[in-house]
């Protein structure tokens, strides 16, 4: 009997603690492929975040340090600077990178660290229980704005890509997203570019990710992707913001 | 090896070198700018990597990655500064990794001012961060022992797998003195096999973390960083006694003071009155036993400090109501002379008669 699908060597045989229907399993699932497929798993350092994929230092079958809230780009740019010759990822979500984070992120793409950003952006906080993140869209309910988002007290969401694009060390931008098969395949080939690019030594490279957090968001697995389609496409357009040969 | 005349802060930097670290990040804050900018000119020349942070938050947070691939990293700031480092010295201890913070102090709070000051012994030696953790603390009094206790904090840090913290003020950090480069104290250090180095394909994958979400597993975990803290506490204490052997007055000073309270006794010694001093050299642990080896002579005792008064607690736990415990203080900048040392002493000794 051939083997058609199996599980990838990427990931450990931990059972993940995600709500049913989140996709940080998918996104966690691309990456171990990505890393496996690149045959750099014994080269790979992870820096796992603070949120719901706080526990990805179990997940991830390679080398993982944990960080600090946001400061996961700081923690990375410390391991790849002493091991220039490792695979070094963060894994952030979007209160973690867009909020707390932000002068990490920044300055690392600013200094242009040879490591690859997998930025979660799920358009609220889940793991401290649907509080307001940055990313979170206008008349968007969370628990911090129980009337939705209000832009005049609280600011349009924060478009972390285009902000990055405009910064010259970020050399690889690129926005997908995992609502569907086609989308999750563009958002698998995103995040081996990004890797490739970190393993050919051109700079930092980061891959926003649009993901679903039903829990929070208060609607089934299936609504949610249908709402992460309807809202968040529209204000956070997919699609790529910088490549290393752009600037040619 | 022959004597070189060096600043404090580039001598610390030299120290450090000599000592195995071959990786700096930092952030620019007076008055310890010369080290840094001393990294920066000669890490390269031993394939070494410095790295100017965006802040002291995200520099003691790459020092914890490099802490992690088992390399000698090493940070320094001053007192505004250090209470940013603090989540990541929490972290760092939480997740026992080794490495050397060096602290050249100011006068505080808040932005304060850019002279020395001991007023960061509360925050140096409690820990700053949040949780049960201890790190050891080193005040170094003169330039040689600065360099000597850094390159002895490269190895205590990698013994107990912890963080290491030079305290020096900014007297220590600006002035030159001659020092010389001397080899650490062999110790069997245990192998970095805790590294994220990368699996090669040939061990589980390593995790560093400072996360148990299970209340038992950290209670656990708490009394073992507890056990090892206890361990420190047996052996790395260190202090001086001076003239102590038939003091009536006892002092206890640590750092740049330190030095101003050896001129203050000798000089009351000349005038008759019999003057000690007890000169903690690690702030934490405390040397709690050098108080037990008072003198019957003893009267009294005054700490001395360039603060309003911190390390006064410490000496009040170690002699446990035996003798009176007095102060003596200059903060915000202030350098204590020997004479006003010296008139407070006499005016105790006066009442205690
Ligand atoms: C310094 C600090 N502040 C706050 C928190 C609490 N906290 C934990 S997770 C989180 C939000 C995480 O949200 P996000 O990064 O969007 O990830 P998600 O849980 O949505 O995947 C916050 C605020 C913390 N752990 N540390
Ligand atoms: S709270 Fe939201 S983001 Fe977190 S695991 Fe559940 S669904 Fe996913």
């Amino acid at each position: 009997m051939s083997v058609v699908f199996k599980k990838t060597e990427g990931l450990t045989d931990k059972q993940t603690h995600y709500c049913p229907g989140c996709t940080h399993g998918i996104i966690h699932r691309l990456v171990g492929e990505v890393l496996e497929e690149l045959g750099v798993l014994g080269e790979t350092v992870g820096v796992a975040p603070v949120g719901c994929s706080v526990l990805a230092y179990d997940y991830f079958n390679c080398d993982m340090h944990e960080a600090a809230h946001g400061r996961a780009p700081a923690v990375a740019t410390g391991i790849k600077r002493i091991l220039p010759k490792n695979v070094v990822f963060t894994y952030q979500g979007d209160g973690d990178l867009a909020s707390i984070g932000t002068a990490e992120i920044i300055h690392a793409a600013h200094r242009s660290e040879k490591f690859t950003t997998i930025f979660v952006n799920n358009a609220i906080y889940g793991m401290t229980g649907g509080q307001m993140a940055p990313t979170t869209l206008i008349g968007q309910k969370a628990t911090t704005a129980p009337l939705g988002r209000d832009a005049a007290t609280t600011g349009m969401p924060l478009k972390m890509s285009e902000m990055l694009a405009t910064i010259d060390g970020a050399v690889f931008v690129e926005r997908v997203s995992v609502h569907n098969v086609p989308n999750i395949r563009k958002a698998k080939k995103a995040i081996k570019k990004a890797f490739e690019i970190q393993l050919e030594g051109k700079g930092f490279g980061i891959v926003e990710v649009l993901s679903t957090c039903p829990t929070n968001w208060g609607l089934t697995p299936v609504e949610s992707l249908q709402w992460l389609e309807e809202n968040m496409l529209p204000y956070y357009p997919l699609g790529n913001f910088r490549t290393p040969e752009e600037g040619k | 090896m022959a004597k070189v005349l060096m600043k404090g802060n580039e001598a610390i930097g030299a120290a450090a070198i000599k000592a195995g670290c071959k990786y700096f990040f930092g952030y620019p804050i007076t008055p310890q700018n010369e080290l840094p900018e001393f990294m920066s000119k000669e890490l390269p020349k031993v394939e070494g990597v410095f790295v100017q942070a965006e802040s002291e938050v995200a520099a003691i947070n790459m020092i914890y990655g490099g802490a992690g691939t088992g390399a000698r990293v090493m940070t320094s700031s001053s007192s505004p500064g250090m209470a940013l480092k603090q989540e990541g010295i929490s972290y760092i201890a939480g997740a026992e990794l080794p490495c050397v913070i060096v602290n050249i102090s100011r006068g505080g709070p808040g932005l304060g001012g850019i002279q020395p000051s001991q007023a960061d012994y509360f925050m140096s030696t409690r820990g700053g961060g949040n949780g049960d953790y201890r790190h050891l603390v080193y005040a170094p009094a003169t330039i040689q022992e600065a360099v000597d206790l850094t390159i002895e904090a490269f190895n205590v840090a990698d013994y107990y797998r912890n963080p290491v913290l030079i305290l020096a003020d900014g007297m220590t950090g600006q002035m030159m003195e001659p020092v010389e480069f001397n080899e650490p104290t062999k110790r069997d250090l245990p192998a970095k096999d805790w590294a994220t180095t990368g699996t090669k394909g040939k061990r589980k994958p390593n995790i560093i973390n400072s996360l148990a979400l299970d209340p038992a597993e950290l209670e656990k975990h708490n009394w073992r960083l507890d056990a090892k803290y206890k361990d420190m506490e047996k052996k790395e204490v260190r202090h001086e006694m001076y003239q102590m052997d038939d003091a009536e007055v006892v002092f206890v000073a640590y750092g740049t003071t330190s030095r101003i309270v050896k001129n203050a006794v000798d000089a009351l010694r000349e005038e008759g009155i019999k003057a000690g001093l007890i000169r903690p050299i690690t702030l934490w642990p405390f040397p709690m036993k050098a108080f037990t080896d008072i003198p019957e002579s003893a009267k009294a005792i005054i700490s001395v400090e360039m603060s309003t008064g911190q390390m006064v607690d410490d000496v009040k736990i170690a002699n446990e109501g035996r003798l009176p415990v007095h102060f003596y203080g200059r903060p915000g900048g202030m350098i204590p002379s020997p004479e006003e040392i010296m008139k407070n002493a006499k005016e105790i000794l006066g009442g205690v008669k």
